[in-house]
C-alpha cells in the first residue's frame, strides 16, 4: 500500500526536478491526445517543440517570434508570482493587461500626430498606471472590506473586455479607418511604434523590460526585507504577522506590481506587435501567465525558462496548426494539461511516498 | 427608447430562464464549499458541461440525454480536480484555475464540428390550469423542465444539509476535517463526492446554456457564470435559499440590461453588458463584512498523518 509522509522540509532536488517531470508528461499525455485526433504524435511533438527553434526553413521566422511571446507572458507572469508567493490570488491579469494597451495607446493616440522623443515613454507610464490603476481595484476592496480578490479581479477582466470593445468602436476608433472597429496602427506613428531594438530578433522594449523585471523580482526577493516579508507570509501567515509584517501593505503592493506589469506588457503589446486597439487584441496572456508563474515554481530565474517554454507551444502550436492542421484549441489544452501534471507531481517535492505493507488487525 | 416595449411577465419569465444556470452550478459549488473544498474550476466545468450535452443532444437528438451527459462530463472533469486536491494534495485555489483552464481548452476542442448547428428543442411544460393563469401562467408556469429541476435541487440541497445525517457528516468534514477525521469520517472520499456532485451541477449549468438559454454552441459562451456562480455562494453566505435569492438577482441584471439593450437606451451597449460583472463585485463587497459564516476547513488541505 502506497503511505505518504511529510517531508520536514521540501525537496529542493525534486523542487527543480517536478517542472521537468511535468512537461516530460504532458509531451506523453499530448501525444495520445495528437494521435486521437488523427495525428502522428512524435510528428507533432517535433513541430511543436523541435521545428521552431531548429527546422532551417522556420527557424528564422519563429526564433524572433519566440522572444516576442515570450516578453508579455514573463513580465505578467513576474508580477503574479509576487502575489502567489504571498498567497495573494490576482487572476485578473488579463484585465490589467487589456487596461495598460488602452492607457498607454490613448495616451499614443492623444499626441497624434505630434513627433517627438517623449511620446513613447509617456505611453509607458500611461500603460503602468492603467494596469495599476485595474489593479487596485481589487486591492483596496480586499483592504477596505475584506472582499475576495479572486472574484473581483476575474470580474474586472470581463469590464476590460467590453471596455475595449467600447474603445475601439468609439473612443480610439480610426477616424480615417472607413468605418471599420480598432485605432489607428501606431506602426505607422514612428513616435509611439515600439519598434525592434535590433532588427530580425524579436527584442522590443517589453522583452527588454521582461529581462529588468525577472531581475528586479530576483534582488526583491533575496536581498530585500519586502520580499523577506512576502515569502514570510506565504509560508508561515502566522509567523508573519507576529513579525510585524503589515498584511494589508502587501495586498496594496503585490496587487499593484502585478497590475503594474500586466499594463505595461499590454502597453508594449499593443505599440509593437499588434501595432492597434481593436476588439480582439487580448489573446489570454493574462491566464497563459498562471500556468508560467506556477511552472516556474514561482522563481524568478524559473518564470523566465517557463515563459520560453510557453512561448515555444505557442509558435510551435501555429506552425502545428499549419502543417499538421492540428486545431488550436488542441495547445490550448495542451498548456492546461500542462499546470494539472505540474500541479500533481509537486506533491513530491513536499511528501515521501513510501511504500508500506498492510497491518493485519 | 421605448421602455413600454418591456412587459413585466415577460421580463420575469426570462428573469427564471437567465437564473437557472447559475442557480444550479452555484448550489452545487455550496455543497463542494460546504465540505471545505474551495473549487474555483465551476467555469471550466460548466463550459464542459456546455459542449458535452450540446453534442450527445445534436447526435441523439434527446435533451434529455444531453442533458445527463453533460452531468457526467463536469463530473469528470471535477474528479481531476478531486485527485488534485484530495490525493496529490495540491493547492486548491491553483487546481481550480487549471480546471478552468482546461476544460476551456477542452471544450473549443471537443466543440469544432458543432459550431452554427442547432440542438433539438426542449419543450416547455404546459401544466393544465396552472399555465393559463393570467400572468402567473407566464412567470411561473411554462418552462422548461430545468428550471423546475433547479427549484427542486436547492430544496433537495437544503433539507439534506439540515435534516439529515448525510448533511451532518459533509458539514461536520467542511467545519473542522480534522474533528470528522478523529470521528473515523472518510473526509477524502465525502470530499470527493462532493466534488463530484458540484461538477455534475456544473456541468447541468453549463448544458442549461448551450441547449436552452441560448441555444447554440460558440467558444468560452458561459462567458464568466461559473465565476458569477462562485461569486453567489459567497453572496449566500453558504445558505441553499440565499443562493437561489442571489440567481434571481443577477438573473434579473442579465435580463433588464438585455432588454435595455434592444430597447435602445441611450447607453452604449458595452457598458449595460458590463453591469452585471459590476453588480457582482458590487454584491461581494456587500456581503464580505459577514465572513463568519464560511465553512471553517475550507480551502484547506487535510493529510491525515500517523
Amino acid at each position: 500500500m502506497l503511505k505518504l509522509e511529510k517531508r520536514p522540509q521540501p525537496s529542493r532536488v525534486f523542487a527543480w526536478l517536478t517542472p521537468l517531470m511535468a512537461v516530460v508528461l504532458t509531451m506523453i499525455a499530448g501525444g495520445i491526445l495528437f494521435a486521437m485526433l488523427g495525428k502522428n504524435p512524435v510528428e507533432a511533438i517535433r513541430v511543436i517543440f523541435w521545428d521552431p527553434l531548429f527546422n532551417e526553413q522556420f527557424a528564422s521566422y519563429s526564433r524572433p517570434q519566440l522572444l516576442v511571446k515570450a516578453g508579455p507572458l514573463i513580465l505578467i507572469a513576474i508580477g503574479l508570482s509576487l502575489g502567489f508567493r504571498a498567497g495573494i490570488w490576482n487572476i485578473g491579469a488579463e484585465g490589467q493587461y487589456i487596461l495598460g494597451a488602452i492607457v498607454g495607446a490613448g495616451v499614443g493616440l492623444a499626441f497624434y500626430p505630434l513627433d517627438a522623443w517623449y511620446v513613447f515613454p509617456l505611453m509607458v507610464i500611461g500603460g503602468a498606471l492603467g494596469g495599476w490603476l485595474w489593479a487596485m481595484i481589487p486591492a483596496l476592496l480586499k483592504v477596505k472590506f475584506g472582499t475576495n480578490e479572486i472574484l473581483v479581479s476575474l470580474m474586472l477582466v470581463y469590464v476590460g473586455e467590453q471596455l475595449l470593445a467600447s474603445m475601439s468602436l468609439g473612443l480610439l476608433k480610426n477616424p480615417e479607418g472607413l468605418g471599420f472597429p480598432g485605432s489607428r496602427n501606431l506602426k505607422d506613428y514612428p513616435s509611439a511604434f515600439n519598434d525592434e531594438l535590433i532588427a530580425g530578433t524579436g527584442m522590443h522594449w517589453g522583452v527588454l523590460t521582461a529581462f529588468l523585471a525577472v531581475i528586479f523580482a530576483y534582488i526583491l526577493l533575496n536581498r530585500h526585507m519586502l520580499g523577506f516579508s512576502i515569502r514570510l507570509t506565504g509560508e508561515a501567515p502566522r509567523a508573519a504577522r507576529f513579525s510585524g509584517v503589515n498584511p494589508n501593505l502587501l495586498i496594496l503592493f503585490c496587487l499593484g506590481m502585478s497590475g503594474l506589469m500586466a499594463g505595461l506588457a499590454g502597453l508594449f503589446e499593443v505599440s509593437g506587435p499588434s501595432g492597434q486597439i481593436s476588439i480582439d487584441f487580448n489573446t489570454g496572456y493574462g491566464f497563459t501567465a498562471i500556468i508560467v508563474a506556477f511552472l516556474g515554481r514561482l522563481h524568478p530565474v524559473g518564470i523566465l525558462l517557463a515563459g520560453l517554454l510557453m512561448a515555444l507551444t505557442y509558435i510551435g502550436g501555429e506552425l502545428a496548426q499549419l502543417m499538421l492542421s492540428l486545431p488550436s484549441a488542441a495547445i490550448q489544452l495542451f498548456q492546461g494539461m500542462l499546470l494539472f501534471f505540474l500541479l500533481a507531481v509537486d506533491l513530491l517535492t513536499n511528501y515521501r511516498i513510501r511504500f508500506v505493507k498492510r497491518e493485519k488487525a | 427608447m421605448d421602455l413600454s416595449a418591456i412587459s413585466p411577465a415577460l421580463l420575469l419569465a426570462s428573469l427564471m430562464v437567465a437564473a437557472t444556470p447559475i442557480l444550479i452550478a452555484g448550489i452545487g459549488e455550496l455543497v463542494v464549499e460546504r465540505a471545505g473544498v474551495l473549487n474555483l474550476g465551476v467555469e471550466g466545468m460548466m463550459i464542459t458541461g456546455a459542449i458535452c450535452g450540446f453534442a450527445i443532444t445534436i447526435e441523439t437528438g434527446s435533451p434529455a440525454v444531453g442533458f445527463v451527459a453533460a452531468a457526467v462530463g463536469g463530473a469528470l472533469l471535477s474528479l481531476l480536480f478531486a485527485i488534485l486536491t484530495q490525493f496529490a494534495l495540491a493547492n486548491q485555489v491553483a487546481s481550480g484555475l487549471a480546471l478552468t483552464l482546461f476544460g476551456l481548452g477542452l471544450s473549443s476542442l471537443l466543440g469544432q464540428e458543432y459550431v452554427g448547428l442547432k440542438p433539438a428543442q426542449t419543450p416547455d411544460l404546459h401544466i393544465p390550469l396552472l399555465s393559463d393563469l393570467p400572468f402567473l401562467g407566464t412567470v411561473l408556469f411554462s418552462h422548461d423542465v430545468m428550471v423546475y429541476f433547479g427549484l427542486a435541487l436547492v430544496a433537495a440541497v437544503w433539507a439534506v444539509l439540515k435534516y439529515t445525517r448525510v448533511g451532518l457528516v459533509l458539514r461536520a468534514v467542511g467545519e473542522n476535517h480534522d474533528a470528522a477525521h478523529a470521528l473515523g469520517y472518510k473526509v477524502v472520499r465525502i470530499r470527493v463526492l462532493a466534488i463530484m456532485f458540484g461538477g455534475a451541477c456544473a456541468g447541468l449549468g453549463g448544458a442549461y446554456i448551450s441547449l436552452i438559454r441560448v441555444p447554440q454552441w460558440t467558444e468560452g459562451m458561459t462567458a464568466g457564470a461559473g465565476w458569477i456562480a462562485l461569486a453567489l455562494v459567497v453572496f449566500a453566505s453558504w445558505k441553499p435559499w440565499r443562493v437561489l435569492l442571489g440567481a434571481y438577482l443577477f438573473g434579473g441584471v442579465t435580463v433588464l440590461q438585455l432588454n435595455l439593450q434592444a430597447a435602445g437606451l441611450a447607453i452604449p451597449v458595452e457598458y449595460l453588458s458590463m453591469s452585471p460583472y459590476l453588480i457582482t463585485i458590487l454584491v461581494l463587497v456587500i456581503m464580505s463584512a459577514d465572513r463568519s459564516r464560511a465553512p471553517g476547513s475550507l480551502g484547506r488541505v487535510f493529510h491525515a498523518s500517523g
